[in-house]
């Protein structure tokens, strides 16, 4: 079983519910794919065994072989390729831009001379590793590198359907969370009762809706701001799976890195129990 | 003319409840919400829309099941998946290449022009508002951000007005990149603790690959004074100024809650501090 743990608004709590749900459960596999900032390792603290380089396919002219006749910019949808026309005698050129670039292979495919290959550029790094007895595989984007899906899609390679494989997503609701909950059979939506926790709750709910994934919300620092959330939960029939009150002690923890759940026991049933609800809705 | 952009690498971190307040403090200016798929700071200013545009961006592919052949060459030449075995494409997973349009024999793929949002100019109590709604499940936020930005500073050029405001979304990727390329400087939230602090070091590592000066501000500080001391003493060694620092506070939350910006909420403690820091910000 899949379960991803996203939300809308950032900074509501994914991570912790990730990491405490992970540490409450047996036969486990932690992916982090926020690969943007990815912050699971400093609360799991894997041991890292095996690193990989991850690479996205970015074309490479042949200029002997290219005739510099513009097919490749005319079908590059992402305006990566440039032409320079030939004149006087000089024969022209063509310029890429890899960080435009999204790997379809559209010109290396329809290049009328074959003068275009695909080669690796590096996006990121995968790390793979163990923290106790939960397999842990992180990614790392490279800093000023756009694109995040094709690193996200590596780093879900890596699931093992033998476990129970919990993902940790990116905030928002566009292309990498959308990338990041694809394959799961049930996400978390963590949420705060505020206004700017509902907007975001109501949008990521209608993502997964679309994507036709099950859901239930988390409910974090649960007796600050209002009561919208819940009553919005009510109306559209959506599962509250846990609340977690406010509390200094659980923010102190967090900013330490030390899970939850390793200085207040009490909080693995509560993850087990919601284990158990999820289990019981797909 | 100065664009300045709110940032901070992990989310929640109170990017868009200071960037409310500076539209409460600053005069002359034109806000901007870059957190095109999480947009939040309508909530608290308000906006009246005047203007309301549709984003077209990027293209879908669409198949006519009546010419296709059922070749199959699009589904194992489709590098993001998105034909599954039995000819259906998702337009979710379309990444609008053309590539399956290109290939196809019987001519059965058409690439159809996609609506990925809605951006609006608006008129709030603090003056122009530029903000926007990314389609549900929609891509090319990066693209959204840099229309958005680029409305806003014809605004403010047009207007002579002093300030772009920008709220920028968490992470690093492209939305991020689209907020920050060509802004005068940047202001980083961070928090204090060790995701806070990660995540702050990779944005300021973004932020100096494109060359933009950084200032930094911690908020709720005092939930770990020892982790604060940690961001300022890392501060101090790259030579970047901690402009301010807030602490923690609930009255954030009730004027969240009453949809009002924190410096204009009564009794609110950290008025001042905010004052000091859009006047650092702005020196």
């Amino acid at each position: 079983m899949i379960i991803a743990v996203a939300s809308g608004k950032g900074g509501t709590g994914k991570t912790t519910i990730a990491v405490n749900l992970a540490l409450s459960l047996k036969n486990v596999q932690f992916l982090d794919c926020d690969v943007e900032e990815p912050n699971a390792h400093i609360f799991l603290k894997p041991e890292i065994k095996e690193k990989s380089l991850a690479f996205i396919p970015i074309p490479e002219v042949d200029e002997a072989k290219c005739n510099v006749c513009g097919k490749c910019r005319e079908v590059c949808a992402y305006h990566a390729i440039a032409v320079i026309p030939s004149s006087n005698g000089d024969k022209g050129s063509v310029l890429i831009f890899p960080h435009l670039c999204h790997g379809c292979g559209a010109c290396s495919l329809l290049c009328p001379q074959k003068a275009i290959k695909e080669v690796n550029k590096e996006i990121g790094v995968i790390e793979i590793g163990m923290s106790q007895d939960i397999q842990f595989v992180h990614g790392t984007l490279n800093v000023g590198e756009i694109m995040s899906p094709p690193l996200i899609r590596q780093v879900e390679d890596y699931i093992n359907p033998t476990k129970t494989v919990i993902i940790d997503a990116p905030p928002g609701t566009s292309c990498p969370v959308i990338v990041a909950v694809k394959k799961s059979d049930y996400c978390i939506l963590v949420t705060e009762p505020t206004p700017f926790g509902l907007n975001d709750l109501v949008l990521a709910v209608e993502v997964l809706r679309k994507l036709n994934i099950p859901f239930g919300v988390v409910i974090n620092r649960s007796d600050i701001g209002d009561d919208k959330v819940d009553q919005y939960c009510q109306d559209k029939k959506i599962l509250i799976l846990l609340r977690i009150p406010f509390d200094k002690e659980i923010a102190l923890l967090y900013s330490r890195g030390i899970p939850l759940v390793q200085k207040k026991a009490e909080y693995k049933e509560k993850f087990r129990t919601m284990f158990d609800m999820i289990t019981k809705e797909i | 003319m100065k664009q300045i952009v709110v940032i901070s690498g992990k989310g929640g971190t109170g990017k868009s409840v200071l960037t409310a307040s500076f539209a409460a403090l600053a005069k002359n200016k034109v806000m901007v919400d870059c957190d095109v798929d999480a947009a939040d700071l309508h909530l608290l200013l308000h906006p009246v829309i005047k203007e309301r545009h549709e984003f077209r961006s990027g293209k879908t592919a669409k198949l006519n099941k009546k010419i296709c052949t059922q070749c199959d060459q699009c589904v194992a030449l489709c590098k993001f998946g998105a034909i599954s075995d039995d000819l259906t494409i998702d337009p979710i997973s379309c990444e609008g290449c053309a590539l399956c349009s290109h290939i196809c024999p019987a001519g059965a793929i058409a690439m159809v022009q996609n609506v990925a949002g809605e951006y609006f100019v608006s008129d709030t109590k603090y003056g122009p508002f530029v903000h926007a709604k990314l389609g549900i499940a929609e891509d090319n936020s990066g693209k959204l951000v840099a229309k958005i930005r680029q409305v806003a500073k014809e605004i403010a050029e047009k207007e002579g007005l002093d300030y772009v405001v920008i709220d920028g979304p968490p992470g690093i990727g492209c939305p991020v990149i689209a907020s920050l390329s060509g802004v005068d400087s940047a202001l980083i939230v961070t928090e204090p603790t060790l995701s806070g602090l990660h995540d702050a070091k990779r944005v300021i590592e973004v932020a100096e690959h494109f060359k933009i000066p950084v200032k930094m501000v911690v908020n709720k500080y005092d939930l770990n004074n020892e982790m604060t001391g940690c961001i300022e003493r890392f501060c101090e060694d790259k030579g970047i100024a901690v402009i301010g620092k807030m602490g923690f506070d609930r009255a954030i939350v009730e004027s969240m809650v009453a949809g009002t910006t924190i410096v204009e909420h009564c009794g609110s403690r950290i008025r001042e501090e905010i004052v000091n820091i859009w006047q650092e910000l702005t020196v």
